[in-house]
């Protein structure tokens, strides 16, 4: 066999990690739509889909049989092309993100040196998607909704890539890969507590989870943005919101959390434990606050954590050019 | 995956498959539901839902300036944070000249994000009314040579 070298079944491996890891990301997306509404029903003292399956386990399939056997309704008065394209961009997007994440030492897809700039990029892609859905709508409920879910987004978008830069001065790279092991011995929530802080904020204002669900708001705009999809479009929306979930959980490991560095147990094991252990508190923060009102998130974003992540990352510039040098 | 070039291109690989593989799980979400889905119809099927009630005119209308104001603001904001993001990346090696024009960059764009909270740009509420704002106007009334000022 002249063509089995290993440059071939190096080349082999990487592929099929690539595909393994996408798999397992959208198969935890989906769960978690059974498993947030098991923890939801759990702090709310009731029981949740316990029906499907032993705990309710098969729930996601049978919701996803029937999702996919329900009328593709496309409206009339709809712009076709972008309302299609809509929720294939908020899923697309941010699963293409996790390329960046590094998993373990040698698992993970792509090793880019823009690492933590190709998140923000495809967060600002995924800006398209909710703008599209509320557009393309022809809508007055969605269009508010995209609006106001847009206006939030890129608001919290400002700082959320200024709440890391105290992470890249620190590592002196974008590369994730270097910030995992720049991580050995401290992690980075430590010296960067004001960093994590707004990142969380930053990240769930992102992901439109609670309590920025503005651009939802059930009881004043009837669901916002996606008031018009139904079927598997709006399940597009929905398994994109998880995904989004389990993205900003493993973000957040990686950059704050020293990602897959722990004692004792493997490297994998560690990194699985610390991202769902996030996405559990993302579900907490739902079922736990109220949703405070729509220009108080404006007004905190831009006059709070704004000046926070600028006044943030000077100090620790200055903190960096004291301590150590280096070069 | 010992020599640097064979991890390289073994990387590119995986992501190229990543992309393909994404896009095309997207394609036949959509594509699979739009196959497998029933048809129905109904008289009043084909109406942009408005909680029930009869729409009246369509989305397609001009927005208040508001949202404009806050993409611009957003392309400010972000547009220095760019700046920022290479000033991050280079912090040891700029040192202290670096650090020192990064302080004066960063306290103009504070100074800039001030302004703009001073003018309002960053109220999305509209003004207080009601008892304190009417006493306040009764106020600047009975003080002559001072018009009642309207943002």
């Amino acid at each position: 066999m002249n063509w089995w070298t290993p440059q071939v079944e190096a080349t082999l491996i990487a592929m099929v990690q690539a595909v393994v890891i996408l798999l397992a990301v959208v198969v935890s997306g989906a769960l978690l739509s059974m498993i947030e509404r098991r923890l939801l029903a759990l702090w709310q003292d009731r029981y949740g889909p316990n029906r499907v399956g032993p705990f309710g386990l098969l729930q996601i399939a049978a919701d996803m049989l029937k999702i996919f056997f329900k009328e593709d309704w496309i409206p009339p008065f709809a712009d076709r092309t972008f309302f299609v394209l809509a929720p294939a961009i908020a899923m697309a997007s941010l699963l293409l993100s996790f390329m960046v994440i590094p998993i373990t030492p040698g698992w993970g897809v792509a090793d880019l040196n823009i690492g933590i700039l190709f998140f923000f990029a495809m967060a600002g892609i995924n800006v398209y998607a909710v703008l599209f859905a509320g557009w393309a709508s022809g809508n007055k409920y969605a269009l508010l909704g995209a609006l106001r879910a847009s206006a939030q987004t890129l608001s919290y978008e400002v700082f959320m890539g200024l709440a890391v830069m105290g992470i890249v001065a620190m590592t002196g790279s974008f590369n994730m890969r270097d910030i995992v092991n720049a991580q050995e011995n401290v992690w980075f929530i430590v010296p960067q507590f004001f960093g994590f802080c707004t990142f969380v904020i930053a990240g769930i204002a992102v992901t439109h989870r609670h309590p920025f669900d503005q651009p939802e708001a059930e009881q004043e705009l009837a669901d916002g943005y996606h008031i018009e999809y139904s079927g598997m479009k709006w399940g597009m929306f929905f398994v994109g919101e998880y995904i989004g979930i389990v993205l900003i959980s493993a973000l957040l490991v990686t950059l704050f959390f020293g990602g897959w560095h722990g004692p004792l147990l493997p490297p994998i094991v560690w990194f699985l434990l610390k991202t769902v252990f996030f996405v559990i508190l993302f579900v907490l923060l739902r079922a736990a606050l109220p949703r405070p009102r729509y220009d108080k998130v404006m007004s905190f974003g831009w006059k709070v954590c704004l000046p926070l992540t600028l006044v943030n990352l000077l100090i620790t510039g200055a903190m960096i050019l004291l301590i150590d040098p280096g070069v | 995956m010992s020599d640097p070039v064979s991890a390289w291109i073994a990387s590119y690989w995986a992501t190229g498959l990543f992309v393909v593989a994404v896009v095309a799980l997207c394609g036949l979400m959509i594509g699979a539901a739009s196959l497998l889905g029933g048809r129905s119809h109904g008289r009043s099927k084909s109406l942009p839902f408005e909680s029930g009630i009869v729409g009246a005119g369509t989305a397609r209308q001009r927005f208040s300036v508001k949202f404009y104001l806050v993409a611009m603001l957003f392309v400010i904001f972000d547009i220095e944070a760019v700046y920022l993001f290479g000033w991050a990346v280079s912090v040891r090696e700029v040192g202290w000249t670096g650090f020192a024009a990064a302080t004066v960059f960063i306290l103009i764009l504070l100074a800039g994000l001030v302004y703009d909270a001073r003018v309002g740009a960053l109220d999305w509420a509209p003004r207080k009314r009601g008892r304190e704002d009417a006493s306040r106007a009764r106020e600047l009334a009975a003080v002559p040579g001072v018009e009642r000022h309207a943002r």
